[in-house]
């Protein structure tokens, strides 16, 4: 990064920017009008908001700091990258958060109005970095926004807290100018949000274009300068962007429109996945009944009960809200009912971290039930997949007539990446065929191919029939303690949720050979990451390959020949090891785990110095279980 | 719903053996359910019946319906999402005062306060039959059981006050062997909206006789109060007994007419004031019998249908391809 200059813009491969501020400063929606604009550039991008479990922290406070980070590319890119080039720091306690990730010579963008000695104290502060040379290593733009924001918005006559709020768009409006971006949907988005308030739309406005205009004129210090970052290339077609929760809410209506089914979601508001019922509230056109239930227990109930009744039973909810639904998911189990649980994983045990993000409920989705419960576990792979893997629950629900949980996470579920509209003709109709035949009836009466039970809706003539948590004799449906017929239904519950493997796709080497030294083996969140890592380690010449898991229960078929062909498997995951600990029950190989479990996404560096370690024949989990030094530096 | 005059008692009982204990009033309940059901004209395939777990929750393995026999405590959560799904069925919500108002009190709560176009009959039995005889939440403080052998301290709740105080619509009380217990479920089957039935029933094994006063045919008259609208609160076996309202207590009296007391000085009943169903709920001397509380109001499973037809008329036809190209879109070429 060389010459300052207004006109002449230095062509960047890729970008990582970390807003950051008070929770109240606005962040998550700079971020956001930010990601908007870019994807409008045709970048390819991915986002990571990072916001506090409080709504509104004490200001100035550490713990109140919210950050978003976005990376934008003119190349492929998957994660929202590891250290920013560039930080924006609203206050004391968001540099001090964030100032170690920031790469050695990045841009830090400071907003000195509000270095005061109070927000320094706040901050924990003994010293003034922007004085005693901790910036040093760093480019710094340090400039009083707060000044400059109230300066720009005088005219509109509004207190000093309402001016003050507008110096999220004064900066964005600096950022906008710094990387070329277009302000005019952001200027339109302000119109729109405070329709009935225009002077505050009209205020931010100004305050947006004078950060623009203050890039454009002021004598920028030396070393900083503009920048663009041309068009990815991604494949041709039709793209938006979508975050996890809103592509899961559409594929729950696309995978039920396809079932030839209304979606009756039951939920309960918990983070990170209440924007799921927030999403599917909005459509109740498409065939959508929402429930906003009274607990966690009585959503997942009344998905049940909606089930029973001939609708399609979801529930969302995350990893708490599946401890409580725990016993209705097994008498859905038991009942052989259909029912989608969206398990928006995020920091255990108990309330844990709730705006983190974390992999952790693997094994409560498997096992986390009383007696021999089984059930087809999903797991999406990016924001997009997301949409794919909701309508793939919704099949393997109701072709199969049993619970099935789709993992997502707090990274899924708010994180953003461009995507190309699916072409809705790849998607084969799968209508269930309710059960209207009295001949030969029972409501245990199975499919020969699927195991399934006949599904018969309440209100169909002569298939009146009861059904509930006891057991139920194979051949009748009634109650039975028979012992013989507990464990041959036990074994039938079992042989349903395994035969579901035939039907599932192999599972698929992502980058590599299908042999070799190592393979990678993720699910969940940690595609982007394990990629792109695994791609680094190969340029190097190892036989490393990238294996994803989408289907987790049951696993896809070649899972276990395919890993046997590898010398050793590694697992990186976001949990204390558990994709690990279930491969080596299931094939009886020899998989390690590699293990972050700081609530925070896994950066590629850190998985290629993991790679590489393993490689060298040690422990990757040594070398940060020892001193913290990767995952100590976001704390 | 039409008369379905091909139907009788015995159409509603399916061909499962009945496993309650010699003597239990849920027999008695099963009875009244299965002669009422022809008599409003309810179908076997448009019946479901949705329990809970207990004793009592039993109760759909016996009908020849549809049922749902689920988890404790959580049967008004499975019955609202199931009448949100299948509207044109009638559905009877079977709960008992454990799994109802011990495991299941917030479910219960909010059935009541949403108003879910459904019946729910709450057997009392004040005990847990099913775990063997452990005081419940309607067991008298004082009570003896294997989990309280010194008695228990627990203070208990009246159902039909819990009911009231959260907000039901209808609200009404019988007891298991009651000639009127049919009616009663008939006029909560005829309500729009949650019918709350609460019924007195006897648990021979660990709970026995403690109706026995009031359901007795001897004594019972003088503990009876059976409500009508619009009628004096006139009770007793030759209606020598009245209900009044004592201006200084703010609180029921029971009175012996005759004397300087006539019919005049009685409560009216006036099914469609709150207050005085809460003074009825729980009266020294005497149980208050039939409909305590009726009130028209929204129907929740009417009203969410509602808002899905607004959205409907509004949005159009839903159009999925639409939806994914709302907002900012771009192309790559």
């Amino acid at each position: 990064m060389t010459t300052p200059s207004t006109h002449l813009r230095e062509d960047l491969d890729s970008v990582v920017i970390r807003f950051a501020g008070d929770s109240g400063d606005g962040m998550q929606l700079t971020g956001s009008q930010f990601t908007a604009a870019t994807a409008l550039m045709g970048n390819d991008l991915a986002t990571f908001p990072d916001y506090p479990a409080e709504i509104r922290a004490p200001a100035g406070t550490t713990y109140g700091v919210s950050g978003f980070q976005i990376h934008f590319a003119s190349i492929d890119i998957m994660t929202p990258g590891d250290a920013p080039d560039v930080l924006v720091a609203m206050n004391p306690a968001a540099l001090k958060v964030n100032l170690d990730t920031l790469k050695r010579g990045g841009l830090c963008v400071v907003n000195t109005g509000a270095f005061t000695k109070g927000n320094l104290k706040k901050a924990g502060l003994e010293a003034n970095p922007l004085e005693d040379g901790s910036l040093d290593p760093y480019r710094v733009l340090a400039l009083d926004i707060t000044k400059m924001t109230l300066e720009a918005v005088k005219e509109y006559g509004l207190g000093a807290k309402d001016g003050q709020r507008c110096k999220n768009m004064w900066t964005l409006g600096l950022m906008f100018w710094l990387f070329g971006r277009d302000r005019q949907p952001t200027v339109d988005w302000l119109k729109q949000k405070f329709k009935k308030k225009p002077v505050l739309a009209d205020a931010n406005i100004a305050a947006l274009n004078a950060g623009h205009i203050y890039g454009e004129s002021a004598e920028m210090p030396s070393g900083i300068g503009t920048y663009q970052v041309p068009r990815a290339e991604l494949a041709p077609g039709r793209y938006r962007n979508i975050e996890g929760n809103q592509a899961t809410a559409w594929g729950l209506v696309y995978g039920a429109k396809l079932a030839g089914l209304e979606v009756f979601y039951g939920s309960y508001p918990i983070t990170p996945a209440s924007s799921l019922l927030h999403h599917l509230a909005k459509l109740k056109h498409f065939g959508v009944t929402t429930f906003q239930a009274e607990d966690e227990i009585a959503a997942v109930c009344a998905s049940v009960g909606a089930s029973y009744g001939g609708q399609l039973g979801v529930t969302g909810t995350s990893g708490p809200g599946v401890a409580l639904k725990a016993e209705a998911i097994g008498l859905a189990i038991g009942v052989e009912l259909p029912l989608v649980v969206c398990d928006v994983q995020r920091g255990g045990p108990s309330t844990g971290m709730p705006t983190k993000t974390e992999q952790s409920d693997l094994l409560q989705a498997m096992w986390g039930r009383n007696g021999d419960a089984p059930l087809a576990v999903l797991a999406a792979a990016t924001p997009g997949d997301c949409f794919y893997m909701a309508i793939e629950a919704v099949r393997i629900a109701t072709k199969y007539m049993t619970p099935v949980i789709l993992l997502t996470d707090g990274y899924l579920a708010n994180g953003a990446e461009p995507w190309q509209i699916p072409d809705l003709s790849q998607f084969e109709p799968f209508p269930v065929n309710f059960r209207t035949d009295p001949e030969g009836f029972h409501p245990f009466v199975r499919d020969e191919d699927t195991l399934a039970r006949a599904w018969a809706v309440p209100g169909t003539p002569e298939l009146m029939h009861r059904i509930g948590g006891l057991e139920k004799h194979h051949d009748s449906g009634h109650i039975s303690y028979d012992p013989n017929n507990h464990h041959k239904m036990t074994k039938v519950r079992e042989a349903k949720i395994a035969g579901i493997q035939k039907d599932l796709p192999d599972a698929k080497v992502h980058l590599g050979e299908d042999s070799g030294e190592l393979a990678v083996v993720g699910w969940g969140s940690t595609y982007g990451a394990i990629h792109q890592a695994v791609e680094q380690v190969r340029a190097s010449g190892k036989r490393v390959s990238h294996v994803h898991l989408r289907h987790l229960s049951p696993f896809p078929p070649n899972l276990a020949a395919l890993l046997s062909r590898f010398d050793e498997v590694m697992v990186p995951e976001m949990n204390n090891g558990m994709l690990d600990k279930v491969l080596r029950a299931e094939f009886g190989i020899n998989a390690q785990g590699y293990n972050k479990i700081s609530g925070q996404p896994f950066y590629i560096g850190e998985l290629v110095a993991a790679i590489e370690a393993r490689l060298a024949g040690k422990n990757p989990n040594q070398m940060y279980d020892a001193h913290g030094s990767a995952h100590g530096a976001e704390a | 719903m039409t008369e379905n005059p091909k139907l009788t008692r015995k159409d509603f009982a399916s061909d499962q053996e009945v496993r309650w204990c010699p003597g239990c009033g849920d027999y008695a309940i099963l009875a009244a359910v299965q002669r009422t059901l022809p008599k409003v004209g309810a179908s076997l395939e448009k019946t479901v019946v949705i329990s809970g777990i207990g004793c009592s929750s039993r109760f759909p393995y016996y009908m020849s319906t549809y049922g749902f026999h689920t988890i404790h405590g959580r049967a008004p959560a499975f019955a609202t999402g199931h009448k949100l799904a299948n509207p044109e069925v009638d559905v009877w919500v079977v709960t008992g005062d454990g799994d109802g108002l011990s495991i299941g009190g917030n479910h219960l709560l909010h059935l009541l306060r949403r108003n879910v176009n459904l019946q729910i009959m709450l057997f009392n039995n004040q005990i847990y039959g099913l775990t063997k005889g452990q005081y419940s939440p309607t067991s008298t403080v004082g009570k003896v059981t294997p989990s309280s052998p010194l008695g228990s301290v627990d203070q208990p709740v009246v159902p039909v006050r819990f009911a009231l105080g959260a907000g039901a619509k209808f609200v009404a009380r019988g007891y298991d062997v009651s000639k009127k217990l049919g009616d009663v479920l008939e006029a909560s089957y005829r309500f729009q909206g949650t019918g709350f039935v609460e019924i007195l029933q006897n648990c021979p094994v660990f709970n026995d006789g403690i109706f026995e006063l009031i359901t007795d045919r001897k004594t019972g008259p003088a503990y009876q109060l059976w409500l009508e609208h619009g009628k004096p609160m006139v009770f007793g076996k030759n209606s020598d007994k009245g209900v009044r309202f004592n201006q200084a207590t703010f609180s029921l009296e029971v009175v012996d007419l005759g004397g300087d007391i006539t019919e005049a000085d009685l409560l009216v009943h006036d099914e469609t004031n709150r207050t005085l169903a809460f003074l009825l709920a729980d009266m020294p001397n005497v149980v208050a019998l039939g409909v305590l509380f009726r009130e028209e109001g929204p129907v929740y499973d009417e009203s969410v249908r509602t808002q899905r037809k607004l959205a409907e008329d509004k949005f159009g036809t839903p159009d999925f391809e639409a939806l994914m190209r709302s907002g900012h879109t771009w192309t790559v070429s």
